[in-house]
């Protein structure tokens, strides 16, 4: 598969032409990203400013997207909030793919009785929905701020994560497992972090890097739901979810924008990163061509 | 068959029991619990004695493996205990609530299987066309949105539209047939849109590596009518696969439903476990994901009866047993 990526360059824009749509969603994400980055620069308001005169105004020239309850600017909470819905999902996506693709290679690696426990402590986590585990991560972990970064969030986003890509991860590893290279590393007695780390991990990149743009889009998703119920970014802080909680569900039969932008946001963001790990997918095993 | 069942239900022990280990184990690894909350959640000063007091009342002040085998042996005895919030028995704070979640779940499903197995079929037959193109589309943006928004929305449609509001309190479907499905039809339509769009996937992908198939070939070549391959040669082995996605969605829906129930105010399992979650009612919690955990595990097993009944290649009881 690496060979296959560099043979035909690896790079961006032989993905590009091959993968039209895969390169609208990059864009997508690029802009997401850029925005959030640099949302000072880029938004119109304050995020967090309350400005009583302005309360519940639709959209218009001064407010694209209008205002909420508080007269805050939507547009503006939207682009802070790209920030917040990247910079967990970024971080509990890398973390929840790295932890199971660690856990499904050394799974398939070792095999025998520790491969059996791994997976069937995995087959258990397997059988609740994302949302579930995450609930039962939050009751555990409750707000637990870690330089002003809540950790139980990020756990109760990254847990749910790691028994999916375990899973996955696992299939690819067994097959790995049996070629010949590594049997040789193995016999020339390299270590077992060794084997897993230089001999199989490269080779399990390109499943890797399709599952980190899939769960990227879960995780998304997931943080929008908690923060939704109360249970994930609390106010003021400019979050998707927590624009769509709260005043927007009691004003949003005057106020229908409340709830249309924030959600188009979360959704545009879930299927950029979908439809990148769709495009992906095709680009990297050439299989699954259709 | 009967034997093929026993077993299989002997096989759930093992996986519920570490289920139960792992949650019971790990909701009690971080230090903090209810009686916290409870007491001291809205910033009251409360002394120690009292507590401690609360404390030994809820049986927290046993050693973690007597909590552990008096919840076993309650369970033994469909005894989950009594939610440490209310105080009233898990199973009756349940049993309220789940034939709502129940039917909602059931309502999604048909709605997606209705959407899903003639958009996924068409979109295979005409794969490359403009039905499969449009059935991208709107399974992609089915898999994108979150349910809870799309149910928003329908909020907003039905209050502008019609003024129509959603009713305070749930109508059973006992006392007011047309009452409860027109509360519930539009939950279930929010939540069947994400269910047909998974499905819809996975069927036309069934049905186009079943038209590939060697049998496929031979029905053409024999010179069948399209009608009759399809129906019958095609379909019938391309819908298998979706089964299992159809039974395991469904069993996923009972603790999945979780955001909507909020957005349509419906008082079902979801509900109740976000207010577990939220008061850290740790015996709610646990028995909650006992129930989803069982609800999973039967929905297997009926796919894997179902498997029986519509593939003849498949006779459960010979060998496995």
């Amino acid at each position: 598969m690496i060979a296959a990526m560099a043979s035909r360059g690896s790079s961006v824009l032989s993905f590009a032409r091959q993968q039209p749509l895969g390169a609208i969603s990059l864009l997508l994400i690029l802009i997401m990203f850029f925005a959030g980055v640099f949302a000072e620069r880029v938004a119109p308001y304050h995020p967090e400013v309350i400005d009583f005169t302005s309360i519940l105004q639709g959209p218009s020239s001064a407010h694209w997207a209008g205002t909420d309850a508080f007269g805050r600017d939507i547009l503006t909470r939207i682009i802070y909030g790209a920030r917040t819905a990247l910079l967990i999902s970024l971080v509990s996506s890398l973390l929840g793919c790295t932890l199971g693709a660690i856990l499904g290679a050394s799974s398939a690696y070792f095999g025998g009785r520790i491969d059996y426990a791994i997976q069937r402590v995995v087959d258990i986590l397997l059988s609740f929905p994302l949302i579930v585990l995450a609930l039962v991560v939050v009751a555990i972990m409750g707000r637990t701020l870690v330089f002003g970064i809540d950790i139980g969030l990020i756990a109760a986003i990254t847990i749910p994560i790691i028994p999916q890509v375990a899973r996955v991860i696992r299939s690819s590893a067994l097959s790995i497992r049996r070629m010949s290279y590594v049997e040789a590393a193995r016999v020339a007695g390299y270590s077992n972090t060794r084997v897993i780390f230089r001999h199989m991990a490269p080779n399990l990149v390109a499943p890797y890097l399709v599952l980190l743009s899939v769960y990227m889009s879960q995780a998304i998703l997931l943080e929008a739901s908690l923060s939704f119920l109360g249970l994930g970014v609390s106010e003021p802080t400019p979050a998707w979810g927590l624009m769509l909680a709260g005043s927007a569900t009691e004003f949003f039969a005057q106020a229908p924008w409340m709830v249309v932008f924030p959600g188009l946001a979360i959704s545009l963001a879930v299927f950029a990163f979908n439809l990148l790990g769709d495009s992906l997918r095709d680009w990297l095993d050439p299989r699954f061509r259709t | 068959m009967l034997n093929y069942i026993a077993y299989r239900l002997l096989l759930t022990i093992p996986t519920l029991l570490g289920a139960a280990v792992i949650t019971f184990f790990l909701l009690r690894v971080i230090p903090g619990d209810v009686v916290a909350v409870k007491l001291t959640g809205d910033g009251a000063i409360v002394s120690q004695a009292v507590i401690d007091a609360e404390r030994a009342r809820l049986g927290l002040d046993k050693a973690l493996i007597y909590q552990f085998s008096d919840w076993m042996l309650g369970l033994l005895q469909f005894d989950m205990g009594r939610s440490m919030w209310t105080g009233r028995p898990v199973i009756v704070e349940i049993s309220q609530r789940f034939w709502t979640t129940f039917q909602v779940a059931l309502m999604s499903t048909a709605i997606g299987v209705l959407i899903a197995v003639p958009l996924g079929t068409l979109s295979a037959l005409k794969r490359g066309g403009a039905i499969d193109y449009a059935t991208r589309i709107f399974t992609m943006a089915g898999l994108s949105v979150p349910g809870f928004w799309v149910g928003m929305l329908i909020l907003i449609w039905l209050l502008q539209s019609y003024g129509w509001q959603p009713p305070i309190t749930t109508i059973p479907f006992i006392s007011d047939p047309a009452g409860n499905l027109s509360q519930l039809i539009w939950p279930a339509l929010a939540v069947g849109y994400r269910f047909s769009a998974v499905l819809a996937r996975i069927i036309r992908s069934t049905v186009l590596e079943v038209l590939g198939e060697d049998y496929i070939r031979t029905a053409r070549a024999k010179g069948l009518v399209p009608r009759i391959i399809i129906g019958r040669h095609a379909l019938r082995n391309a819908l298998l696969p979706a089964i299992t996605v159809i039974g395991l969605e469904f069993a996923f829906l009972f603790g999945g439903l979780v955001v909507t129930e909020q957005v349509f105010n419906l008082n079902g399992l979801g509900k109740l476990f976000v207010q577990a979650v939220a008061n850290r009612d740790f015996i709610m919690i646990q028995g909650m994901v006992m129930l989803f955990a069982v609800i999973y595990i039967f929905a297997n097993l009926v796919v894997d009866l179902l498997y029986a009944v519509f593939d003849p290649r498949i006779r459960y009881g010979t060998a496995e047993a």
